[in-house]
């Protein structure tokens, strides 16, 4: 009677077991889907759909339109300027940004005293928001009493219109970014630079080679998958701009002549303010096929480079 | 044979001995430099008074507005400062607890469990790591409004329970540092699968999960754009709550600037502690990234 009991509570047991083993995987994996599928993917469905329709913030669907969101906001200037400068203020901030960074990391490779507080130093500037770091920088780039056009006044060069000219204002706002994420990335390629095998660098010293041709030769090359890996994520983010260009001014709708209205801003102008949700789902579309679009020229420019190095070396 | 070794490992010795030379640490000066003005330039604009930054004859010592200034952010009733700092600690905790929780759970599952699908599933997790947040926005936005969620808190800490970046992360930390051994062996001993996710891996998985956790705070904390449409001005976090300080006060930057301080001082605290994990979890993720 008793062994029966326990056999019976053995089969149980070993039954619950075998759901355990199967199910509980799923179950431990699940949270990330069930967020996802509600967060993620539905919206990313639902936009294709609201893209095609015409909807207003307050009424909802008013009804099919095709390609009609689409082919109204590719026939907008706004949208042409507000892709040249997402890109503008991309490739200013991500160029100089990834050499100053790369030199950054260089210089923290070395056997540096006190290397907790230097590599800390670099990474302050990450604590603070974007936000905060807009209106820091804002206030030096005033056009009339800003900081900056005062430092080029006293050695006698005249006003940089910051809030006037497109360029300009691209670089006031890529300052920005480059002050938040250049320590960042640092330490990435930090990182990178010293998973590198020591003994490449051996050899090459008892070649005769010098630090800087040990460094386009060797560090480059073998920095190839952490470069790919910074460059995508600074691809990533830095095209869906918003914080930044959103407080470079009070109005926050990319200066009077859209001088620095990115597609973002441009996103929710249209949603937001023209509370037109049919074209805004177009928009963010088309932001994405962006940055599939630059992600791709990006991996290809980066395959090159790295490897014609290797082949030189 | 061997003269060359020993020639090699004293190569190595003085490679390891040998200190950067003055332009090095001068270099990085200039970089600490260019780290650190900011945060003085924002005390001397906000110790000042409304007519500091238009100063031509500006003194670079910092005045004695601070509390003053502070003082007119805190009391400003369309800025909400309080109520911005605590829903900003209440999202960004939340949603640093959730992540680090369900991507432990995820990540134990990935790196030590066996089940069909595995592979595919978190090569699609990683997928989504490429997808730009701006593309849901709208129809978030628009479920938002339905459920009659917009301006709660819960509309921002929702979307960010669980993340992408978060289960890869403690995958790839736990599939490398918990022996399969002690997994089997409380198998073994009759632990359900969860009791040995709550007391193998969990304990395993700390160092990785504080990083995480850290990592996860800074970025809800400083995170803007979501938050700035969901939400309104009567219940912001703080991001939000800046952009209407500086809607309020752009001609007094004196008032904006002393804001920014009050509200980076919570980070800059949590990075004087916590600094060096948060440098050793970026470093960390590059390599396996």
């Amino acid at each position: 009677m008793a062994t029966e009991a326990a056999r019976r509570g053995f089969v149980l047991r070993e039954s619950l077991g075998r759901w355990d083993v199967k199910l509980s995987p799923y179950l431990f994996i699940s949270p990330f889907f069930v967020v996802f599928a509600l967060v993620g993917l539905f919206p990313l469905l639902y936009t294709g759909w609201v893209s095609v329709h015409a909807w207003d913030l307050l009424g909802g669907e008013q009804g099919w339109a095709g390609s009609g969101n689409f082919a109204f906001v590719l026939g907008q200037r706004q949208f042409w300027v507000a892709l040249r400068n997402t890109l503008s203020i991309f490739l200013l901030s991500a160029v100089p940004q990834l050499l100053v960074a790369t030199a950054i990391a260089a210089a923290l490779d070395t056997n540096l005293r006190n290397k907790t507080f230097w590599r800390m130093s670099v990474l302050l500037p990450f604590v603070v928001m974007p936000v905060a770091v807009t209106l820091i920088f804002g206030s030096m780039f005033g056009e009339r009493y800003g900081l900056v056009n005062r430092t080029l006044a006293d050695i006698g060069l005249g006003p940089i219109r910051w809030h006037t000219d497109p360029l300009a204002s691209h670089i006031a706002i890529a300052t920005m970014v480059n002050f938040r994420w250049t320590g960042y990335n640092a330490l990435i390629l930090l990182a990178g630079m010293q998973a590198i095998p020591r003994d490449l660098y051996e050899a090459a010293t008892i070649d005769g080679a010098t630090w800087l041709r040990r460094f386009f030769r060797i560090t480059v090359p073998q920095l190839r998958p952490t470069l790919i890996f910074v460059i995508i994520t600074a691809t990533i983010g830095g095209l869906q701009i918003f914080d930044e260009p959103r407080l470079y001014d009070q109005n926050g709708l990319g200066g009077e002549d859209q001088q620095w209205m990115t597609m973002t801003i441009y996103l929710y102008k249209l949603g937001w303010t023209q509370l037109n949700f049919g074209r805004a789902a177009a928009v963010a579309w088309l932001l994405f096929l962006v940055v599939v679009a630059i992600g791709l020229v990006n991996l290809a420019i980066t395959r090159r480079i790295a490897t014609s190095e290797e082949r030189a070396t | 044979m061997s003269v060359l070794a020993t020639l090699n490992q004293r190569r190595a010795q003085a490679r390891i001995e040998q200190r950067p030379g003055a332009a090095v640490y001068a270099f990085l000066a200039v970089i600490l430099a260019a780290s650190l003005f900011p945060f003085y330039w924002s005390f001397l604009i906000g110790s000042g008074d409304a007519g500091t930054l238009s100063d031509t004859g500006m003194s670079w010592i910092p005045g004695g507005n601070f509390l003053a200034n502070a003082r007119s952010v805190m009391d400003n009733e369309s800025v909400n400062f309080w109520r911005a700092l605590g829903n900003s600690v209440v999202v960004s905790s939340v949603i640093s607890i959730s992540v680090v929780f369900f991507s432990t759970l995820a990540g134990f599952a990935f790196a030590k469990l066996r089940f069909r699908g595995q592979h595919g599933l978190l090569v699609f997790i990683i997928g989504t790591m490429c997808v730009p947040t701006q593309l849901s926005v709208v129809p978030l936005f628009i479920a938002m409004s339905t459920f009659g969620w917009t301006g709660t808190l819960g509309a921002v800490i929702v979307p960010g329970l669980v993340t992408a970046f978060g289960v890869f992360w403690m995958t790839q930390y736990i599939a490398q540092s918990l022996p399969d051994e002690l997994v089997e062996a409380a198998r073994i001993d009759g632990a359900s699968l969860f009791q040995t996710f709550l007391h193998i891996a969990v304990p395993a998985a700390r160092p990785a999960a504080a990083m995480l956790a850290l990592f996860t705070f800074i970025m809800s904390w400083t995170n803007f754009f979501w938050p700035f449409i969901v939400l309104n001005q009567s219940n912001p976090t703080l991001p939000v709550a800046l952009a209407t300080l500086q809607a309020n006060y752009f001609v007094d930057y004196s008032i904006v600037l002393a804001g920014v301080l009050l509200a980076t001082v919570p980070l800059l605290v949590l990075f004087v502690f916590a600094g060096r994990q948060l440098i050793e979890g970026i470093m960390r993720g590059a390599i396996k990234g």
